[in-house]
């Protein structure tokens, strides 16, 4: 097939446009280089796409999942576990569920916007309890960029004095919800804490974009840009410098190398037009997701790099780790038949609660926060659902009609978010035999928890029960068995995946180093959630943000002093 | 160039796929349309159920949310159809719900003789309320419970996400605030919490 080779070289080639590539591509066009950016899915902008607003009844199947779109065909995120034509393996008995968005802005157009900073404990707990490794940096060396993307992306949270939960810039948090008062009130009596969220949703003008109007529909993708997404925060000023060009449909195959060891550029598919093309740089920044970098370097191999582009220690795919996650409802008496009015608000929850206990005084060594949501919802698909769970619910007729409205609003959710330990069982590799519709070897999955998360995750069960309890009310689900495993969600549904690319001191054990540069091709490196060395219960966005920010500059200044 | 240059690049293509499509909009319209078509003579043509099968489906959705003092009935918000529609859209839920509607016809046709179109009020709801509350029900109705279950849940969701439904569960969100202020005292009071 013939190869379609652009002759320019751009200083850096970015793989992807989510936090990760979309931050490289801001720091770097402003610092003065030239970028060109390949983007697997569509061109996307909230103010166009965006389904904010629309009611269910626009709908024929009024916002039921859709297979491009599963979380709801309103959802902004174009993508799932699954893709046509782009399939993926697990390994026999293993489960690893891999989540991919296909568009500009990649997973960053339909998350939480849950934004929490990673504590100074997070980045040493080999030292601290023996399990896992340390970072070869500190929260002191990530500090200033986390206050950057305060600064810069801005966010809403409450400032504690907590010790592991570090405190940022943040704009005023919204008032809670009055369920959430109620819950508060549960959890002060259950000694639990519970704070103001810390949600990239801006509750005051910042740079150009104007405050939240509350209409709690984030995950459709905000079209006035007042929430964080790649594409409405990170990618307009790198295009305004002009040195950014974004191309979409561009499925990288490899990362092309030379004989002296260095990246050259990237080759792609145009998925448009099915023609293979390649592009050149100086620098080469993965950020295509923990596995999807993991993929295409392992993909990348030559005789210089006969185990795959920049794993000489054999780590690429290794160290794969995913969020513990568990749920629970509760029907709440107290809020049937509530007073009407808008309880929209900011997108999630108003309030969360961040890891409050002592592990050295429990059977499993690492936390989890709480999210929780319920209240006066905008009905959609599966709306009232699930009514014969309710105590006494059930039946037909004027007497149901009449439940429905008693019940509506009534329900409280609960959701664990902890930390899993890196292990020897959770990785990925090449698949030996299985390739995508462009002929691009699959990555197959392999995943095992360990007690540490399945107890972890029977605590988060009986913790929610507790809440619910308190609350006077009743669980909607029965406690899950230990054959159940707790009802831990399986790997790579939380979609939370880090890892497969670590960053470390030691080249043997890790794939990059302290600034995420392979540690053996010294123009290559990571953005994304790859660098990652343990996955804490702190969702992990603000982290790959400050991260890339850090790695960004790095390579800006490295560029300038000619090392690069 | 500044951000609002910048951003009109990012508008500048076509998402493909992303918007709805017109296929999507003609089937939202001929959805919208085939709701309003319950309540006019112009007759509905599914394209799952047989005739015989949407007939039962209608009643049945009329028996679980009937028309009230505050809103109108399964069928006046176009229940029926937006069912027919996602049996299409969703296949795998197919199988039980044919297989549901089966086992209600053979329920009453042991007990009665006679499909449960052709029993009286009085037959009807001896069957539906030993399927209807699965807390109370018997395990030889296991089968006919999930099925109801099933169906309730659909009729629930065809129902309360229509503009009747809204209105009727008085929402009261959907819209731009330009400033939260949290909840109104009313509110807070009926719960028993407060900012204070």
């Amino acid at each position: 097939m013939q190869v379609i080779r652009n002759r320019t070289v751009h200083d850096v080639v970015i793989v992807g446009s989510g936090a990760g590539g979309g931050m490289a591509a801001k720091v770097l066009t402003e610092a003065g280089a030239n970028v060109l950016m390949l983007e697997a899915g569509v061109m996307f902008d909230t103010r166009r796409d965006s389904k904010m607003m629309a009611w269910p009844y626009q709908s024929p199947r009024r916002g039921a999942a859709i297979p491009e779109r599963q979380f709801g065909e309103f959802d902004a995120g174009w993508g799932g576990w699954t893709l046509e034509g782009e399939p993926y393996t697990s390994a026999p008995g293993d489960r690893f569920d891999w989540f991919r968005t296909r568009m500009l802005g990649g997973r960053t157009n339909h998350w939480g916007r849950i934004s929490l900073r990673f504590g100074p404990n997070d980045f040493r707990r080999k030292s601290l309890d023996g399990l896992g490794d340390d970072w070869p940096i500190s929260y002191d060396d990530l500090k200033p960029y986390y206050d950057s993307i305060d600064r810069y992306i801005g966010l809403f949270g409450s400032n504690e004095g907590l010790p592991n939960d570090p405190d940022g810039i943040f704009q005023p948090p919204p008032k809670p919800r009055c369920y959430e008062l109620l819950i508060k009130r549960a959890a002060d009596k259950l000694n639990i804490t519970c704070i103001a969220n810390r949600l990239s949703v801006l509750t005051q003008p910042l740079n150009d974009r104007p405050a939240c109007h509350y209409c709690g529909q984030c995950g459709r993708g905000c079209a006035a840009h007042a929430n964080f997404s790649s594409p409405s925060v990170l990618i307009p000023p790198a295009l305004a410098t002009k040195r950014l060009t974004i191309l979409t449909n561009a499925m990288a195959r490899e990362v092309t190398v030379s004989d002296d060891g260095l990246a050259t550029g990237v080759s792609y598919i145009d998925k448009t037009t099915g023609r293979e093309n390649h592009v050149r740089g100086r620098i080469v920044v993965m950020a295509a997701s923990a596995c999807e970098t993991a993929r295409l370097l392992l993909n990348s191999k030559s005789s210089r790099f006969p185990e795959g582009l920049g794993n000489s220690s054999g780590v690429v795919g290794r160290y794969l780790t995913d969020t513990t996650g568990t749920g629970v409802s509760g029907h709440i008496p107290a809020m049937m038949s509530g007073h009407p009015h808008n309880e929209d608000g900011a997108s999630g929850a108003h309030l969360f609660m961040p890891w409050w206990l002592d592990n050295t005084k429990l059977d499993f060594p690492r936390g989890y926060h709480i999210e929780l949501g319920g209240g006066r919802r905008m009905p959609g698909f599966g709306v009232l659902g699930g009514i014969h769970r309710y105590a006494e619910g059930g039946g037909y007729g004027k007497q149901l009609k009449n439940d429905y409205r008693r019940y509506y609003g009534s329900t409280v959710n609960f959701a664990g978010r902890g930390e899993m330990i890196p292990n020897e069982n959770s990785y990925c590799e090449i698949d030996p035999t299985v390739v995508d519709r462009w002929g691009i070897p699959v990555l197959r999955f392999h995943w095992k928890w360990s007690d540490h998360e399945l107890k972890q995750v029977k605590h988060m069960q009986e913790t929610f029960r507790a809440v619910i309890h308190e609350m006077g009310g009743t669980p909607l689900s029965a406690m899950p068995t230990a054959e159940q495993q707790y009802d831990i969600a399986p790997g790579g549904r939380i979609i939370h995946e880090v890892g497969c690319v670590r960053m470390g001191n030691d080249s043997k054990t890790s794939v990059l180093n302290s600034n995420c540069q392979s540690h053996d091709c010294r123009n290559l490196f990571v953005t994304d959630g790859g660098p990652f060395v343990t996955n804490p219960d702190k969702n992990v966005t603000w982290t790959i943000l400050a991260l890339a920010m850090r790695t960004s500059e790095y390579i800006a200044n490295q560029r300038k002093a000619g090392s690069i | 160039m500044n951000r609002r240059d910048a951003l009109k690049i990012l508008l500048a293509a076509p998402a493909a796929s992303l918007s709805w499509t017109d296929a999507e909009a003609a089937q939202a319209a001929a959805s919208a349309q085939a709701a309003r078509a319950a309540t006019t003579a112009k007759p509905f043509v599914p394209k799952f159920f047989t005739a015989t099968e949407f007939k039962l489906v209608r009643t049945l959705a009329d028996i679980i949310i009937p028309k009230d003092e505050r809103s109108g009935s399964a069928s006046d918000a176009g229940v029926p159809e937006f069912m027919d529609f996602m049996m299409i859209d969703q296949p795998t839920r197919q199988v039980a719900m044919r297989g549901g509607l089966a086992w209600l016809d053979v329920e009453c046709q042991q007990r009665f003789d006679k499909i449960f179109l052709n029993c009286t009020e009085a037959e009807r709801t001896a069957v539906l309320d030993d399927i209807a509350w699965p807390s109370k029900a018997k395990p030889e109705f296991a089968h006919g419970v999930a099925f109801f279950n099933n169906f309730r849940d659909l009729t629930a969701t065809g129902f309360w996400t229509t503009r009747m439904g809204i209105d009727d569960l008085q929402f009261m969100g959907n819209r731009s605030v330009a400033r939260w202020n949290g909840c109104p005292p009313e509110a807070l009071k009926k719960l028993g919490v407060s900012y204070d």
